[in-house]
């Protein structure tokens, strides 16, 4: 898919197979070169041409006519002084351009720009693809906690911005962040992946099944046709409704809620609350039994609608259900318009290449 | 392992079992049980039925071992000796001297670090998610989020829980109180291009609600639940 043609291994495929980079994709070279994708790059890497050519790997051409270049890149130079970004290497050094410790310089400034333009690719429709193929088989790994029963994990950034904190792995089954259990990536820089990916990730793939891998008892033999039915007088319970927010029910943190909460026992008896050691940390793996509970538009329009008929006697308890029913109306349209909104999305991102 | 056994005869065997079974790779996890604990009949009631071969293996792992035993026995025993001590060592563990040993080994870090991020590197303890043994492997609880992880290493994934117990760090902070860590609100919250996820917002100030309605609880039961940055405000 973007693997290069011409030289049997590019930089690009060679730095991907390094040690500590088995999280990265390949980022095809259809990409890197149009100039969009690039957009402020050059401010943030130094070196930035050098960096791009090797990344390129259009470097041997360079130095065949380098002669010619540097001549003229002389000439610029007199006449565009100090208008030069800092970052750019001007043809003066270019003479001793090849010396080793300069080749190191170049070569981190590659990895910088490579990582940054991997984080811009990794959204767009090309990329998010390639990281579905490595999720897929399970190349970021499992979620290390228990109850999560080894949900596949997605590299992200806690920041955009380069230098600032390493790779951490979020589990869409817990929606917590992990490090990463091999050391080799506590030196990998999380702006390469960046915050955006991970949420984008699964919400291009909502069908992608995250849950439990051997359990069944989620998927409800009503949900098709609850998803179709028009909202008749047996409304489903709120737990079998097909999405919540915009996630599906079944994939919505699968991997909390009751009976997926650590329960502090001494010789069988539960550690009481009002212990001094007792839990308090529950909240962060609950989740409601009824999903609903998280739908907040139709409960305030449900307690609306209840202020409104307060002094209404006669209407006790149909007012609740006809709001339930509204809501319900409106979550149906909610996929429709998240899926539309999606590709826009996308092709902001600069993802269609070619 | 199984070669010094079969080089060195009964005679010149000095070395400690337990000292042997302790530092070998993979049983990082396990403290050393005191002598007199393993000699005291009291302590081991019942593990007879558990454990085949159990007096020979007691006396493997009391170093009084004796038997002049052929390679196949001499292995099914050594096996019965490990299965023996991690059962041990699961009562061991909650008893006064046990604690106090296994709490060292907690404050040096030796079961790990909590995987999640914003539990920033707090040690973490074993523990088993059942007492009887074959049930499942050790369980690393962390007192920070209070929740449970599998050991990152392999050879630690293979360790039966029931050698640690399901009572053990809820024993140990009921005992050591002042070692409970401090509790944390924070969370990580998803975000696309800075814009928090719905769903997964919703979720959080579900939990918040959740947080809050345990706090006042508790709070009308005459008890002060504080989280780190409750004193930062």
């Amino acid at each position: 898919m973007s693997s290069s043609e011409g030289a049997p291994e590019s930089w690009i495929s060679s730095f991907c197979s390094l040690m500590g980079h088995e999280f990265f994709a390949e980022v095809s070279e259809d990409f890197i070169e149009d100039d969009f994708n690039l957009t402020g790059l050059q401010s943030q890497v130094p070196m930035y041409k050098e960096a791009l050519e090797m990344i390129l790997d259009v470097e041997p051409e360079d130095e065949e006519d380098e002669e010619e270049e540097e001549e003229e890149d002389e000439d610029e130079d007199e006449i565009l002084g100090d208008e030069k970004p800092p970052g750019y290497r001007r043809a003066g050094d270019r003479r001793h351009a090849r010396v080793a410790s300069d080749l190191s310089v170049i070569e981190s400034s590659a990895e910088l720009l490579y990582g940054l333009i991997h984080q811009r690719y990794i959204t767009s429709r090309p990329g998010i693809q390639q990281m579905l193929e490595k999720y897929e088989m399970q190349h970021f790994g499992v979620c290390p906690r228990v109850y999560c029963n080894g949900c596949k994990v997605l590299p992200v950034g806690r920041s955009d911005t380069p230098g600032q904190e390493t790779v951490k792995l979020f589990c869409p089954s817990c929606q917590d962040l992990y490090t990463p259990p091999n050391s080799r990536f506590h030196s990998v820089d999380g702006a390469f992946f960046g915050t955006t990916f991970g949420c984008l990730f699964f919400m291009t793939f909502p069908d992608l099944d995250i849950g439990p891998r051997l359990d069944n008892s989620l998927v409800s033999p009503t949900r098709s046709s609850s998803a179709n039915n028009q909202v008749s007088p047996d409304v489903p319970p709120a737990h079998q409704l097909v999405e919540i927010n915009g996630v599906r029910t079944a994939n919505f943190c699968p991997g909390l809620g009751l009976g997926k909460i650590y329960e502090a026992r001494i010789y069988g008896f539960r550690v009481s609350e009002r212990s001094r050691t007792g839990p308090r940390m529950k909240w962060l793996r609950m989740k409601p039994t009824d999903v609903e509970e998280l739908d907040e538009m139709a409960r305030y329009e449900a307690a609306r609608k209840e202020a409104d008929n307060d002094g209404d006697t006669e209407m006790g308890v149909a007012p609740a259900g006809g709001a339930q029913n509204s809501a319900i109306a409106k979550r149906k349209k909610a996929p429709m318009r998240r899926r539309r909104y999606n590709p826009d999305q996308m092709s902001i991102n600069g993802a269609e290449a070619g | 392992m199984m070669e010094d056994f079969n080089s060195e005869t009964d005679s010149d065997y000095t070395s400690y079992w337990r000292d042997w079974f302790i530092s070998s790779r993979g049983n990082e996890y396990f403290c050393e049980i005191d002598e007199e604990y393993l000699t005291d009949r009291f302590n081991l009631t019942g593990l007879n039925t558990e454990v085949p071969y159990y007096q020979y293996a007691l006396d493997l792992v009391t170093d009084v071992f004796d038997l002049d035993a052929d390679d196949d026995l001499r292995e099914q025993i050594e096996k019965s000796a490990r299965h023996l001590y991690g059962l041990v060592h699961a009562r061991y563990i909650v008893t006064t001297r046990g604690l106090a040993k296994m709490v060292d080994k907690y404050k040096k870090g030796d079961f790990g670090k909590c995987p999640r991020v914003m539990c920033e590197g707090q040690p973490l303890l074993p523990m088993g998610q059942h007492d009887i043994p074959n049930m499942s492997t050790v369980r690393l609880y962390c007192p920070k989020c209070e929740d449970l992880y599998n050991p990152k290493s392999s050879r630690h994934a293979s360790i039966d829980g029931a050698y640690f117990g399901a009572s053990f760090p809820s024993m140990l902070f009921q005992v050591y109180p002042g070692l409970v860590p401090e509790k944390s609100t924070s969370r990580y919250e998803p975000r696309i291009y800075g814009f928090r996820v719905h769903a997964a917002a919703a979720l959080a100030r579900w939990q918040d609600q959740y947080r809050d309605d345990m706090k006042t609880r508790l709070r009308d039961a005459g008890m002060e639940v504080k989280y780190v940055e409750d004193e930062e405000v």
